[in-house]
C-alpha cells in the first residue's frame, strides 16, 4: 500500500489524477475504521489534512458566506471565532465523539463519508450549503441536497476531492440536537437542525439518522413560517404540535439494531418542537398584549 | 524448617515496574503496576512478542446453528507464508474442554453452533497472510434451524441441538409452607439482556513450544493459570507440567478470561510448527471469542403481610447459556439460590433453568447469577412497598436479614450481616445537591448531555434503591484453595503466588499484607506462574480472601521461623516476640532487634495453602450450605429523566458495602465506582444484541459503555465489621457494588416516570412507549 502525503492542494490532486482509485485520508476517522474492521480495503492512499489551501476558512462579508475547507477539524468548529458564524455547526461538531475525536476528524470527511447519521451535515442541510469538489480537470459546485445519492454514497467521481462548503451566515437562531443512547460520543438514533433567517423570514428544518440521506422538512417550514413573526421573535403556539407532527412526517425511519422507526418518529417530533420553541421562546405571560 | 544461609540465586522481579511500593494493611499505597499503566509503557498480553514469531487467527462460524459437510483447505495451504493450517482432527487430546462440563470443541467439527465458533486456526508470518489464509478456506455448511428461544430449550419443545441436550441444569428450591399465602401478593415478568464484560485488554497470548515439541510454554491474560493449564493439557495431550503458564499483563476481565478462549489454539498452532506463535483478538471477535452474562427472564410473586413483611416467595427463572455449559449450571445455582435477596424469608417454591440455545456461550461475569436475581427482588421489593403504603427503605429495613437467619436453601448465614446498617448509612448519605442540570444550567449535566436535547423544564427527577447479597468464592462443595510462598531473605520479602492481576490490586494488597506482618519494607513479586500450587480464579470476590489468607498464613510460617530463630540467638522463648514496625520486639522484655538485621545472611522460606470452609451440594429440593459466606451492600440511585425522549443521566449513587476490613481502602473504593459503572451500564445502555442468532453490535460504536459523562457522583461509606470468617476480616469487595446497582437505577427511573419498567437494560423506548 502506498501512502503520500500531500502538501498542495495541486499536489493532492495531481496525486489522484494519478492513481484514480486511491482513497483519501484526511482525520481518519471513519476510514482507518473501516480499514481495520475489512470493509473497505485499499492500494493507495492520499492524505490531505496537511494541505494549507483545505485547512483555512474564509468569510466573505460581501455575500455573507462562510467557506469552510475539508479540512477543518470539528475542534475548530466548535470554538470561536467559526463557531460565531454558525452556531449550529458548532454544537453538531461538539456532539462528535470524544475530544481526541474532535482533534482529528474533519468536515470533509463527514461530507465524504455522508453517512445519514453524520453530525455536521443535517446542518449543511438546513442551511443549503454548497460542496466545492476539485480535480485537475477542474472546479465544481454541488449543492449538499444534491450530494448525497443514498447512504454513504455520494456524486464524487474518482480523481475528486471535497475541497470544501460553504454556508451562509443567517441572522437568526440556530440549534442543532441529537438523540443518542449515551451522553456523549454516540451515534445519532435522529437528529434535526433548526435555522432561522430572520432577514429572509425562512425557517429550515433538517433531519438526519432517519433516512437515506439527510432530509429536509418543506411542510414543517411552511407551517413555521405562516405561525412566526420574525420581526418579535414570536410564534403562535398553536401551530408548534402542527409543526412538529409534520417533522415527524417527513422523517423516513428504519428499525434497526439501533433503535426502532417508531421511536425515530417520535424523538423527530419531540426535537423539532423543542426547537422550535427555542428559536422562538414564549413571550413572558403579561408582557406583550 | 531452619533458616538456612543465603545463596546468591537471582529473583526475577515481574513487569510490574514503578516507584517504589510502600504501605501496610489498611494504608492506600499506590500500585506497584500503576505508574507504568497510565503512562503507557505497562506490558499487556497485546504487547507480546517473541523472535521468530508467527500470527496465529481463526476461522469463525458465519451460522447459529449448521452441519458442516466440508473442510476444503487447499486454498489456505496454497498461500505463501502459511505455515500451520489446523481443524479440529488436529487436536490430539480432548476435543473439548469446559470449566464444568467439558462440551466445547476446541474446533468445530460436525455442527457449529454459535456464530463466532472457531471451526480452523492458522498460522501465517503476518496478520495479513492469516487474514487471505481464514478467507481461502472453504467450509461447506448445511444451514440449519437455529434455536434462540429460551423458553423452547427449556420446555423441551425444541429438538436437542447438542447431544447432551439443551437443558444445561434444573434446579429446585423448596422450603418450608409452600401453600403459605399473604394478605398482600405481588408478581412480575423480569427480563435481563445479555452484557458483556468489555475490557479494554483484548485476548491476546504468545505460545512458545519445547524445542521437540515435548511442552509448550503460554503467556496469557487469564483469570485463572492452573485451570486453563489442565484444560490446555487435556487438549494436547501433554501432562499438565509439560504446559507451563504465565500471566501476560491482564487489562481487565469480570469473568470473561475464566473460560479458554484462544489458549489451546496458541499452542497448538505452536507446536505445529515449532515456532513461537501469537493470537491477538480484535474487539469484534472479542466479543464472539468469550462467554458473556446470562440473559435471563424472571417470574417472580411475593407473598406478604399487610405490614410488608415476606411471608413466601416464588420465582421462575430461564438464563440463556448460549451454545455451550461453561459455568451456566454454577451461574443458575447463584441465581436460584439469591432469590429472596437480602432478606428474612421462610418459605419458597423457586425453579430454575439454565438452558442451552444457539447465542453466544454465556458464562461467568462479575455478579455470576446473582445480578439477574437481584433485578428481579428488588423490583418486587419496590412493588411490595407500594402495595403495603411503605417506602422503599421502610420495606427493605422491615425484611433485612441478620447474622443467624437462614437463606431458603437452609443455609444459616453466619457472616457479619450488617444489611440494615449498610440501608440506614446509605440512607443517610446527603442527596445531590445539584437541581436538575446542576448549579450553572451546563446542559452536559441534562439527560442528552452533549446532544443538547433537552432544556430544564423537560427533565424530572427519581430516586430509586437496590440492596443486595452475595455468595463469596466457590460454592457447592469446591475446594477453590490458594498457595503461596513467602522468602524473607536479608530483610527482602519475596512472595511467589499463581493469583492473577486483573487489575483488582492483589499485587498491591500481597505486598501489604507481608509488610504488616513481617515487618519488611520491601517486598518483592516474584512472576504469576505455574510453577507453585494453584491460587484459583480471580473472580467470585476471592482473592483478597483466599490468597490473601494464603499470602498472609504463609507470612505467619515465615514469621513463626524468625521468631525462633530470635528466641535462640538471644535466649527469648520465640512465643513473646512480636512485629513492632520493622522491628522483632520482645512483648516481655526489652529486646528489640530490627527484621533487617535478624535476617541478614539468611534465607526463611514457606509456603502455605488457604482452604476455606468446606460447602454441600445442593440436594433435589434446593437444600444444603452450599455457600462459602456472604457480603451486603446498598445502594441508592439519584436519576434525571427526559420522559419525552427516553434519555437517562444518572445523577448519584450512594452506597454502603459491607466490607468486612478495608485492607486498602483507595482499592475499595475502585472497587466500588468500577462496579457501579458496570451496573450503570446494565441499567441503561449495555446489552449484546442478537437478532436470529447474529450479533448486531459486536463493537463498541453500538455496544455502548458508560462514558465519563454518563458515570454519576458516587458517595461511599464502607461498613466496617472484620468477619471472624475471613482470614484478614476483609470480605470480597468487587462484585456487590454491580448487583444492587442495576436495580436501583431502574427503580429511580420507574420512580420519575411513573412508569412499570421491567426489563434491563432500559431503552429510550421503554420509557417514551
Ligand atoms: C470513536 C468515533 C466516534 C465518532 N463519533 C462521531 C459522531 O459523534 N458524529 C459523527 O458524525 N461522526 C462520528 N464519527 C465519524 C467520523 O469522526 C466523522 O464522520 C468525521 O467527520 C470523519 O472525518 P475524517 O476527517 O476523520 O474522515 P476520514 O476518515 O479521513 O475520511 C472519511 C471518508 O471521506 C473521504 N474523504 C475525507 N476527506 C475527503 C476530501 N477532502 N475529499 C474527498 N473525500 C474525502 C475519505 O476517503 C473517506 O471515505 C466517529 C468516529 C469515531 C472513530
Amino acid at each position: 500500500m502506498s501512502v503520500t502525503v500531500a502538501h498542495t492542494l495541486d499536489e493532492a490532486l495531481e496525486l489522484l489524477a494519478a492513481t484514480p482509485s486511491a482513497t483519501v485520508l484526511a482525520g481518519g476517522t471513519d476510514l482507518m475504521v473501516e480499514l481495520n474492521m475489512g470493509h473497505r480495503r485499499t492500494d493507495a492512499v492520499v492524505c490531505v489534512n496537511r494541505v494549507g489551501e483545505l485547512r483555512s476558512w474564509r468569510h466573505d462579508p460581501g455575500t455573507d458566506t462562510l467557506r469552510i475547507g475539508a479540512a477543518i477539524t470539528y475542534a475548530e468548529l466548535m470554538d470561536a471565532p467559526l463557531a460565531g458564524f454558525s452556531p449550529a455547526l458548532a454544537q453538531a461538531a461538539r456532539t462528535v465523539g470524544s475530544p481526541q475525536i474532535r482533534n482529528a476528524a474533519t468536515i470533509g470527511g463527514n461530507v465524504g463519508t455522508a453517512s445519514p447519521a453524520g453530525d455536521g451535515l443535517p446542518v449543511l442541510r438546513a442551511l443549503d450549503a454548497v460542496v466545492h469538489l476539485a480535480s485537475t480537470a477542474g472546479t465544481r459546485d454541488v449543492p449538499f441536497a444534491e450530494f448525497a445519492t443514498g447512504p454513504k454514497r455520494t456524486v464524487v467521481q474518482p480523481g475528486e476531492l471535497i475541497t470544501g462548503v460553504t454556508i451562509p451566515v443567517l441572522n437568526g437562531f440556530q440549534g442543532y440536537s441529537k438523540v443518542g443512547v449515551r451522553n456523549a460520543m454516540v451515534i445519532a438514533t435522529a437528529s434535526a437542525c433548526l435555522a432561522v433567517d430572520t432577514n429572509g423570514h425562512t425557517v429550515r428544518l433538517a433531519l438526519g439518522s432517519v433516512g437515506p440521506v439527510i432530509l429536509r422538512a418543506p411542510e414543517a417550514e411552511t407551517i413555521a413560517v405562516q405561525a412566526a413573526d420574525f420581526e418579535a421573535g414570536t410564534i403562535d403556539p398553536e401551530a408548534i404540535p402542527a409543526f412538529a407532527a409534520a417533522a415527524a412526517a417527513a422523517a423516513r425511519p428504519i428499525d434497526d439494531h439501533r433503535s426502532t422507526a417508531a421511536y425515530r418518529r417520535r424523538a423527530i417530533e419531540v426535537l423539532s418542537r423543542r426547537l422550535l420553541t427555542r428559536a422562538f421562546p414564549a413571550p413572558t405571560p403579561g408582557a406583550s398584549s | 524448617m531452619s533458616a538456612t544461609t543465603a545463596t546468591t540465586t537471582t529473583t526475577t522481579t515481574t513487569t510490574t515496574t514503578g516507584a517504589p511500593v510502600t504501605g501496610r494493611l489498611g494504608d492506600s499505597p499506590v500500585r506497584p503496576d500503576g505508574i507504568a499503566k497510565v503512562q503507557g509503557s505497562f506490558a499487556f498480553s497485546g504487547d507480546l512478542s517473541a523472535d521468530g514469531s508467527l500470527w496465529g487467527a481463526t476461522l469463525r462460524s458465519p451460522h447459529p446453528y449448521a452441519r458442516i459437510v466440508s473442510i476444503d483447505l487447499s486454498g489456505a495451504w496454497a498461500i505463501n507464508g502459511v505455515e500451520a493450517v489446523v481443524t479440529a482432527e488436529d487436536v490430539p487430546g480432548k476435543p473439548t474442554y469446559g470449566l464444568i462440563d467439558q462440551d466445547q470443541p476446541v474446533f468445530a467439527s460436525e455442527y457449529v453452533r454459535y456464530v463466532g465458533e472457531p471451526v480452523a486456526a492458522v498460522a501465517a508470518n503476518h496478520p495479513e497472510t492469516c487474514r487471505r489464509a481464514l478467507a481461502a478456506i472453504r467450509v461447506e455448511y448445511e444451514v440449519l434451524e437455529p434455536l434462540t428461544d429460551p423458553e423452547r430449550a427449556a420446555d423441551g419443545t425444541f429438538p436437542p441441538i447438542h447431544p447432551n441436550g439443551n437443558v444445561f441444569r434444573h434446579q429446585r428450591i423448596v422450603r418450608g409452607d409452600t401453600e403459605a399465602t399473604g394478605e398482600v401478593v405481588v408478581e412480575s415478568d423480569y427480563e435481563i439482556g445479555m452484557q458483556d464484560q468489555a475490557f479494554l485488554g483484548l485476548e491476546a497470548a504468545l505460545a512458545i513450544p519445547d524445542p521437540g515439541g515435548e511442552g509448550v510454554e503460554l503467556y496469557v491474560a487469564t483469570q485463572w493459570l492452573h485451570e486453563d493449564r489442565g484444560q490446555i493439557a487435556a487438549c494436547l495431550d501433554l501432562p499438565a507440567e509439560k504446559v507451563r503458564l504465565t500471566l501476560g499483563g491482564v487489562g481487565g476481565a469480570f469473568g470473561a478470561r475464566e473460560d479458554i478462549s484462544l489458549q489451546v489454539h496458541t499452542c497448538l498452532l505452536a507446536l505445529r510448527t515449532g515456532r513461537p506463535v501469537r493470537i491477538a483478538y480484535s474487539r469484534e471477535e472479542s466479543f464472539l471469542g468469550h462467554v458473556h452474562r446470562h440473559p435471563a427472564r424472571i417470574w417472580m410473586r411475593h407473598h406478604a403481610t399487610r405490614d410488608g413483611k415476606i411471608v413466601k416467595i416464588e420465582a421462575r427463572i430461564v438464563m440463556d447459556g448460549g451454545a455451550y455449559a461453561s459455568t451456566s449450571s454454577a451461574v443458575l445455582i447463584n441465581a436460584v439460590t439469591h432469590m429472596q435477596g437480602p432478606y428474612k424469608c421462610e418459605n419458597a417454591v423457586v425453579d430454575g433453568w439454565a438452558v442451552r440455545t444457539n447465542h453466544l456461550p454465556c458464562g461467568a461475569m462479575r455478579g455470576f447469577g446473582v445480578v439477574q436475581a437481584c433485578f428481579a427482588h428488588e423490583g418486587q421489593m419496590d412493588r411490595l412497598a407500594a402495595a403495603c403504603g411503605l417506602d422503599p427503605v421502610e420495606i427493605r429495613l422491615r425484611n433485612a436479614m441478620e447474622t443467624g437467619d437462614r437463606l431458603i436453601t437452609g443455609q444459616v448465614i453466619e457472616n457479619v450481616a450488617p444489611v440494615r446498617e449498610c440501608i440506614l448509612e446509605t440512607a443517610a448519605l446527603p442527596l445531590p445537591d445539584e437541581p436538575v442540570g446542576g448549579h450553572d444550567g451546563d446542559p452536559m449535566r441534562l439527560p442528552g448531555g452533549a446532544g443538547l436535547t433537552a432544556d430544564r423544564s423537560h427533565i424530572r427527577r427519581g430516586i430509586g434503591w437496590g440492596v443486595a447479597i452475595k455468595n463469596l468464592m466457590y460454592s457447592e462443595g469446591f475446594d477453590d484453595f490458594s498457595t503461596a510462598r513467602v522468602t524473607l531473605r536479608d530483610g527482602v520479602a519475596s512472595l511467589k503466588f499463581a493469583t492473577a492481576e486483573v487489575g483488582q490490586g492483589f499485587v498491591t494488597l500481597a505486598g501489604q499484607i507481608a509488610r504488616s506482618v513481617l515487618g519488611v519494607d520491601d517486598v518483592v513479586l516474584e512472576p504469576i506462574d505455574t510453577t507453585v500450587g494453584s491460587a484459583g480464579s480471580t473472580s467470585a470476590s476471592r482473592q483478597t480472601w483466599m490468597s490473601g489468607g494464603a499470602v498472609d498464613g504463609a507470612c505467619r510460617l515465615v514469621r513463626e521461623q524468625l521468631f525462633a530463630h530470635v528466641g535462640a540467638q538471644h535466649g527469648v522463648d520465640p512465643l513473646r516476640l512480636a512485629i513492632d514496625g520493622r522491628d522483632v520486639v520482645d512483648t516481655m522484655g526489652d529486646l528489640c532487634v530490627p527484621v533487617a538485621q535478624a535476617t541478614a545472611g539468611l534465607v526463611f522460606e514457606d509456603t502455605f495453602e488457604h482452604h476455606h470452609r468446606p460447602t454441600e451440594e445442593l440436594d433435589e429440593n434446593g437444600q444444603g450450605n452450599c455457600h462459602t459466606a456472604f457480603a451486603f451492600v446498598a445502594h441508592r440511585a439519584v436519576v434525571d429523566v427526559d420522559p419525552e425522549l427516553g434519555l437517562v443521566k444518572v445523577v448519584q449513587i450512594a452506597t454502603a458495602q459491607d466490607v468486612g476490613r478495608a485492607l486498602n481502602p483507595l482499592s475499595v473504593i475502585g472497587q466500588i465506582e468500577g462496579g457501579i459503572a458496570q451496573g450503570v451500564g446494565l441499567a441503561v445502555m449495555e446489552e449484546i444484541v442478537q437478532i436470529d442468532g447474529r450479533v448486531r453490535n459486536a463493537n463498541f460504536t453500538d455496544y455502548l459503555l458508560p462514558t465519563f459523562l454518563d458515570m454519576p457522583d458516587v458517595v461511599a461509606t464502607l461498613i466496617e465489621h472484620p468477619d471472624p470468617m475471613a482470614p484478614l476480616g476483609a470480605k470480597g469487595v468487587g462484585e456487590p457494588p454491580c448487583i444492587s446497582s442495576t436495580p436501583a437505577v431502574v427503580a429511580a427511573i420507574r420512580d420519575a416516570i411513573g412508569k412499570d419498567l421491567t426489563r434491563t437494560p432500559v431503552r429510550p423506548s421503554d420509557i417514551v412507549f
